[in-house]
């Protein structure tokens, strides 16, 4: 087992030979350029600019009345362009890829917002943008599709397998096997061959650090916990490293359990999966006795995926974060309830996380903090959440 | 020492690759032996694996089609350790490494040994990883097979130096699957490795014609064909092994001719 790209034992680069040199080069521009005090200049003005950060850190003041306990701060990335966190790496990811001279860029998407984060940021900086997309996220995410293609990228829908985020992210790692040389394969979340889940979560970060400065500011002290939804891992890890070393702050992931992870139809990695090794990282995946890939479920396309990224394997391992299954009823519910009692309707993703905040805040004193990563915007789902509930939007 | 060196003590090895499983086992054990008997001199088991990142549709369909007539790795275990009673063809498994580290790498390289299987082809464990299994596989006499690639450059020096068994060239770059023309250097990355090492260098992915072994062959010590053998085997399903006979017999006469 290589020592390279490790958290713990997890991660590494369990990848062909053909892909090697791609990420020793990626390696070495990201180790060149992440301190360059142009490039550093060039990616800030872009957040700040182009994304709109530093994105707010709402107080939920109804929804910490009426769930009686902790006060619950809302970090809004689905304020940023693009209406994710996605838009974080990708900027950075799409801005160092210029860098090294690529001229394309292919992405998985899930949920579509990775998608359209990466087509955005292609139209932005002249870059060709091929994205990958499972068949049935492409029905169940029409509009994004339809978005990307405004954009100017061109959307591939994959039928291998279950036709969801794994098998997207494979057909991405096959096309970037058969073109490297004038292409980067821009990934989504903190997972993968090293260096990606390091360079990931490191555009991500600065997530948790306005989290830390926001609310010093209004709070004068960290908060009790950090909420953050978990498929890849990508949001959570943003959320939670400027944190790792605050141990008296809980770090809280929230899997998606599908319907639920004692069903065999849930995407909950760390509650029903085992250590494994599949696209390129050591890690923990829902498979079977043999190692095959189990066929996860979650209602929202972002969190369908059957694997967790390695670092968030080894926060678990070491017990610095805890990862619980939300399963979708909640998650709708959740998505219901944010959208009524604090007027912004939540990626359903997200939704997850505001699921967990609402059953542990009532226990919790009234000087606690809450602070949920609300990820994304839920427009993208209407359309799915009505259909969950019976109601046919387009007849 | 493995049998591997054997497939290339005659002259230019044919290595015949099929996937285990599909249509179903009983067929893949056929197969293996009609293919020895037609002349492969080296065969490669695929082991099926739900998510085949190094595949492209015809060896991934395979893989499905197997696994959904419920082929397992301890069947797979089951038919070879039958099957090696009937022939000394050298045997190769060629799988990715979750259905190994899952089954326990360990207890699967014993198993390895104990059914007669020579060596071990995994695509995505690069020479920086191969630690994984490196110690089982020498205790349990196994060969790790190393694969370079048209983007290896600098690295075919230090894979080859620690290669065993063969050494796997990939001819093109992307995933497995038949090619109408193959246009990488193969010949000049077979003769880079040849200066670091001396065992054999096989050359695989996107061979489908005897034309294209004949060169392929002609440049290295053998050639690796896969997807037009599953191809085969898709089309015609439990009917398919004088089919493949007939395949691997001119693909045989093609390498020979090399």
């Amino acid at each position: 087992m290589g020592t390279h790209g490790r958290f713990g034992p997890y991660g590494g680069q369990y990848i062909p030979e053909t892909l090697m040199n791609a990420v020793i080069e990626l390696e070495q521009a990201y180790n060149r350029y992440k301190n360059d005090p142009d490039f550093v200049a060039e990616l800030d003005d872009l957040l700040q600019n182009y994304a709109g950060r530093p994105s707010m850190l709402y107080f939920a003041k109804k929804m910490t009345r009426e769930l009686g306990g902790a006060k619950i701060y809302l970090k809004r990335e689905d304020l940023n362009h693009t209406g994710s966190h996605k838009i974080n790496n990708v900027l950075g990811q799409v801005l160092l890829a210029k860098r090294m001279g690529k001229t394309r860029v292919i992405a998985e998407t899930g949920a579509g917002q990775h998608g359209v984060a990466t087509a955005t940021a292609a139209a932005l900086m002249d870059m060709e943008c091929e994205i990958f997309m499972g068949k049935e996220d492409t029905d169940r995410q029409a509009l994004n599709v339809f978005r990307m293609e405004l954009l100017g990228a061109k959307v591939h829908p994959v039928t291998s397998g279950t036709m969801t985020l794994k098998d997207a992210v494979s057909e991405t790692m096959r096309e970037w096997t058969a073109r490297i040389d004038d292409t980067h394969y821009v990934l989504g979340s903190v997972m993968g061959p090293a260096p990606f889940p390091e360079i990931v979560r490191d555009f991500q970060a600065v997530i948790g650090r306005e989290i830390k400065q926001q609310l010093l500011e209004r709070e004068g002290r960290l908060p009790t916990a950090v909420l953050a939804c978990v498929g890849g891992g990508s949001n959570a890890m943003g959320a939670f490293y400027d944190f790792i070393g605050n141990p008296e702050v809980r770090l809280i992931g929230c899997e998606a359990a599908g319907r639920g992870a004692d069903t065999p139809e849930t995407a909950a990695t760390i509650a029903t999966g085992t250590v494994g090794v599949f696209h390129g990282m050591k890690s923990y995946f829902c498979q079977d006795e043999y190692g095959q890939i189990a066929p996860v479920y979650s209602i929202s396309a972002g969190l369908d995926y059957p694997g967790i990224g390695p670092e968030h394997a080894m926060l678990h391992d070491n017990g610095r974060a805890e990862y619980v299954p939300v399963t979708d009823d909640e998650a709708v519910d959740a998505f219901e309830y944010l959208s009524r009692t604090e007027g912004i309707i939540p990626a359903i993703e997200s939704a997850h996380a505001v699921a967990h905040a609402r059953k542990i805040a009532p226990a919790m004193f009234k000087d606690d903090i809450l602070v949920v990563n609300l990820s994304g915007r839920g427009d993208k789902d209407v359309a799915a959440i009505a259909r969950y509930r019976g109601v046919n939007l387009y007849d | 020492m493995t049998k591997i060196h054997r497939a290339f003590e005659d002259g230019k090895a044919f290595i015949a690759f099929v996937t285990a499983g599909d249509p179903s086992l009983a067929v893949t054990e056929e197969l293996i032996l009609t293919m020895a008997e037609a002349g492969a001199d080296l065969i490669e088991i695929g082991i099926p694996f739900s998510d085949p990142v190094a595949e492209g549709v015809v060896i991934q369909d395979a893989n499905v089609r197997a696994l959904a007539a419920g082929c397992t790795t301890d069947k797979i275990f089951d038919m070879v350790r039958r099957m090696r009673q009937k022939t000394d063809v050298p045997l190769v498994f060629l799988t990715y490494l979750n259905p190994i580290y899952t089954y326990g790498a360990e207890k699967f390289l014993a198993n390895c040994e104990g059914c007669g299987l020579d060596g071990l082809i995994i695509p995505d464990m690069p020479f920086e990883e191969k630690d994984e299994l490196g110690q089982a596989a020498q205790a349990h006499n196994v060969d790790l097979i190393s694969m370079i690639a048209p983007t290896s450059h600098e690295r075919i020096a230090m894979i080859a130096k620690e290669a065993r068994g063969f050494i796997y060239c990939v001819s093109s770059l992307g995933v497995t699957g038949m090619r109408s023309e193959i246009t990488t250097n193969v010949g000049e990355i077979v003769q880079v490795a040849r200066k670091y090492s001396d065992i054999p260098c096989a050359v695989g992915f996107g061979i489908s014609t005897p034309e294209q072994t004949r060169e392929m062959a002609a440049l290295s010590d053998g050639a690796i064909v896969g997807s037009a053998i599953v191809k085969l085997v898709a089309q015609y399903g439990n009917e398919c092994i004088p089919y493949v006979r007939e395949y691997v017999q001119k693909m045989k006469d093609a390498v020979r001719n090399a």
